[in-house]
């Protein structure tokens, strides 16, 4: 029998395994892991050293906006923007136009994801037709269809009962809920953070219990109901508490955090920049520092974007009209690197290994770097600095608030199914 | 100064010197031609996004006191009003060279976003419940020359009354008097009263019997009716009874105490009292006394002289 040569080695990279960091090389060949150890060679080496080596990061939180609102981002320029950023799956959020609530829009993104080839894109799906609260979408059909996370993500669901019903169907399937928890009630009209600066600049607020109000209902009806259920973007304090006590109980929910939610506070929206407006909205130091006392603690289980890109035109306009939402694909590794206080082990565990388990894709992505393996992986460096400008991103909005910042931490190649994609911080497509 | 967005951009320097500035504009506006030649040549358009006759009428007197010629722009209540181009229109306006905007939005900020959009200078006339910064300047200039005491307000309490949350009046007049030296009391229900403004240089009251009787200005907020529609009081009825000004409590003020009101009133809600019957009352002074300080602002940031003439009155 002759031994093929690997098609690819990387060299002396610092291999990220649960248990440590080990140094190493890693060949892959024909979409497989095929060799974890030293003196490997292949067709093609490329030096490590210095890098850490990574299975693949999974975003639980990605908006693409195909169908509907190409101008700001399609799955082409998304998918380049995410394997730019070390991803080599997202869970593409369902309020597209039309919305991904039947099997059909969720199938036209997973064929426009595989034209474009540069990482997994996983349709999530709607939680109540058209994300208007009131149906349940057909949750079997769109299972079958590979659907794992159901949503109404940018809505919550405020009804609770049919909350409860969700939670009570989704339990005869394979699926997780996931949470946009938001009383609407309270936020209405609102443009940030509702505190001091909310009041000075003379905007309506978003009030922390908004989010914690809906966040203790659904836990309640976790409890009640024994399904599993995630919750998106977490902002405040009271939030985090919420989550580790429902997790203290022994209730199955996860909570995920975004890069933003860890960095940028209110403040930043002083000058009436509409870049700053995001949903949940930017919130105070106190929340930040508990939401990294959150991840530190095992609270929260994941680092998720909210990559949310809107066209200049649509952000062009008073603070109070603009849409929420900012870019987050090619900064979370570097900003999470550079907010957070972790070790490189617990960064992949937040940006890879949970995440999907949580979307349920850990049969191909957050996999150990082993022989056999598939070859969904991430190479970068968690050191070297780099400033941020939006008119190097890939994304095809500019709408990204770290334009003008450094941050720490660099997604320098990355490996989707075998292929490089990512080589030398350059997508090869 | 390129730019007059917010009343908390002005220092207290900055602020006394338009005063000043405008005792002499007041002077020019006695003349029997009240009009100097300061700003020939300049364009000052109003771009008003938002309904204001006073307001506007205030500023283009104002310039064309000063000899500027003005434009306006009133957008109509169509597409503007999604603020889709908002962006073009100020940048089409640009284009035919103006010198200053003066803005009126009822959304917050947007004077501050414009100022990215053009290189003139840009001038706050209203933004939302954001700022108001020539409302406050003239509400100083009013209380200051009632006073006599034209560079300081230390030692006078100003209760500000009503729907303080929404009232960009009031976030500038807080600003402006205090750093004046006046000591600021908002009064009005809880549910109208922004979170946190605890942290802001004021102290905080629920009740216009308990100052009513003490403070130097009693400055009255309009009360629009709907604000009982969304619960931030259970009836007009009863917001009258705690914060309107009545005769009673007019009666009760110090004598040398002065009424205001930026307008316009609401009339037996916030201002149940004619205000012709009150002797202290200064709400037509306020509007008189627009004219100057909008000349003011236009001439510090338009005319040639810049701080020298500012400093002495000198070149009007």
């Amino acid at each position: 029998m002759t031994k093929s040569i690997p098609e690819l080695v990387f060299q002396n990279a610092s291999v990220v395994h649960p248990t440590g960091i080990v140094v190493a090389d890693v060949a892959i060949s024909k979409g497989i892991i095929v060799g974890v150890g030293t003196g490997l060679t292949g067709a093609r080496l490329i030096d490590a050293t210095g890098l850490h080596l990574s299975s693949g990061f999974v975003d639980l939180h990605t908006h693409l906006r195909e169908p509907g609102k190409e101008e700001a981002e399609t799955i082409q320029t998304g998918s380049r923007a995410a394997a730019l950023g070390g991803y080599t799956a997202v869970i593409a959020m369902p309020n597209t136009d039309p919305s991904q609530d039947c099997v059909a829009v969720v199938r036209f993104v997973q064929e426009k994801a595989k034209e474009v080839g540069l990482c997994e894109v996983v349709p999530s799906a709607c939680i109540t037709v058209g994300r208007r609260g009131e149906q349940l979408v057909p949750f079997a059909a769109l299972h079958e269809a590979g659907v794992r996370i159901f949503t109404d993500d940018g809505n919550g669901v405020q009804d609770p009962l049919i909350m409860r019903r969700a939670l009570e169907y989704s339990r005869d399937l394979d699926i997780v809920l996931a949470q946009h928890c938001e009383v609407a009630r309270l936020t209405q009209g609102a443009v940030m953070h509702e505190g001091e600066c909310c009041s000075s600049l003379g905007v309506p607020g978003w009030p922390a219990i908004a989010e914690e109000l809906m966040l203790h209902r659904d836990i309640e009806l976790v409890r009640l109901t024994g399904a599993p259920m995630h919750f998106l973007h977490l902002s405040t304090a009271g939030s985090v508490e919420l989550v580790r006590r429902a997790k203290a109980d022994g209730l199955p929910v996860t909570a995920e955090v975004t890069p933003h939610h860890l960095a940028l506070t209110d403040e930043l929206l002083g000058g009436f920049d509409t870049v700053f407006k995001v949903n949940p909205p930017l919130r105070t130091w106190a929340d930040i520092q508990a939401l990294k006392d959150g991840v530190a603690d095992g609270t929260i289980d994941a680092i998720a974007t909210d990559h949310a890109p809107h066209a200049a035109p649509a952000k062009d306009v008073p603070i109070d009209v603009a849409p929420p939402g900012m870019l987050g694909l090619e900064t979370a590794l570097g900003v999470a690197n550079t907010a957070l206080d972790v070790s490189e082990v617990r960064l992949v565990e937040l940006l890879s290994w949970n995440p999907a388990r949580i979307a349920g894709i850990q049969d191909r992505h957050g996999r150990p770097i082993a022989v056999g393996e598939v070859a969904n992986i991430a190479v970068w460096s968690s050191t070297k600095t780099w400033d941020v400008s939006r008119d190097a991103l890939a994304s095809k909005s500019k709408n990204t608030p770290y334009h003008g910042m450094t941050i720490r931490g660099k997604v320098k190649y990355t490996v989707f199914n075998g292929e490089l994609v990512v080589n030398d911080e350059r997508a090869v497509r | 100064m390129k730019h007059l967005l917010s009343a908390q951009d002005l220092t207290q320097n900055d602020i006394i010197a338009l005063l000043d500035m405008a005792d002499h504009m007041a002077e020019i506006n006695t003349r029997p031609v009240p009009k100097v030649p300061a700003l020939r040549g300049k364009t000052v358009v109003s771009v008003f996004f938002e309904d204001s006759t006073r307001t506007r009428l205030s500023f283009e007197t104002a310039a064309k006191r000063l000899s500027a010629d003005t434009m306006t722009f009133s957008a109509s209540t169509s597409s503007l009003n999604k603020g889709e181009s908002l962006r073009d229109t100020i940048e089409t306006l640009s284009a035919m060279r103006v010198d200053a905007f003066v803005v009126r939005h009822k959304s917050s900020g947007v004077p501050l976003q414009i100022t990215e959009w053009t290189d003139a200078s840009v001038i706050n006339a209203g933004d939302g419940w954001h700022q108001h910064p020539t409302q406050a300047l003239t509400d100083a200039f009013t209380i200051t020359r009632s006073f006599g005491t034209p560079h300081t307000l230390e030692g006078r309490t100003i209760a500000i009354v009503g729907d303080v949350l929404h009232s960009r009046v009031a976030r500038s007049n807080i600003a402006v008097l205090t750093k004046l030296g006046a000591k600021v009391v908002l009064v009005g229900p809880s549910t109208l009263i922004p979170i946190q403004a605890q942290q802001w240089p004021v102290e905080i009251l629920h009740s216009l019997d308990e100052v009513v009787a003490e403070v130097d200005v009693v400055y009255m907020l309009r009360m629009q009716r709907e604000r009982m529609e969304t619960a931030f009081v259970p009836s007009l009825g009863e917001y009258t009874a705690r914060f309107g000004l009545t005769p009673d409590r007019v009666s009760r003020m110090l004598a040398h105490a002065l009424v205001m009101h930026p307008g316009p009133m609401n009339r037996g809600i916030d201002m149940v009292v004619d205000p012709a019957q009150v002797s202290g009352s200064r709400i037509l002074q306020q509007v008189t006394n627009g004219i100057p300080v909008r000349m003011a602002v236009l001439f510090t940031l338009l005319g040639s002289g810049g701080s020298t003439a500012l400093a002495t009155g000198a070149d009007l």
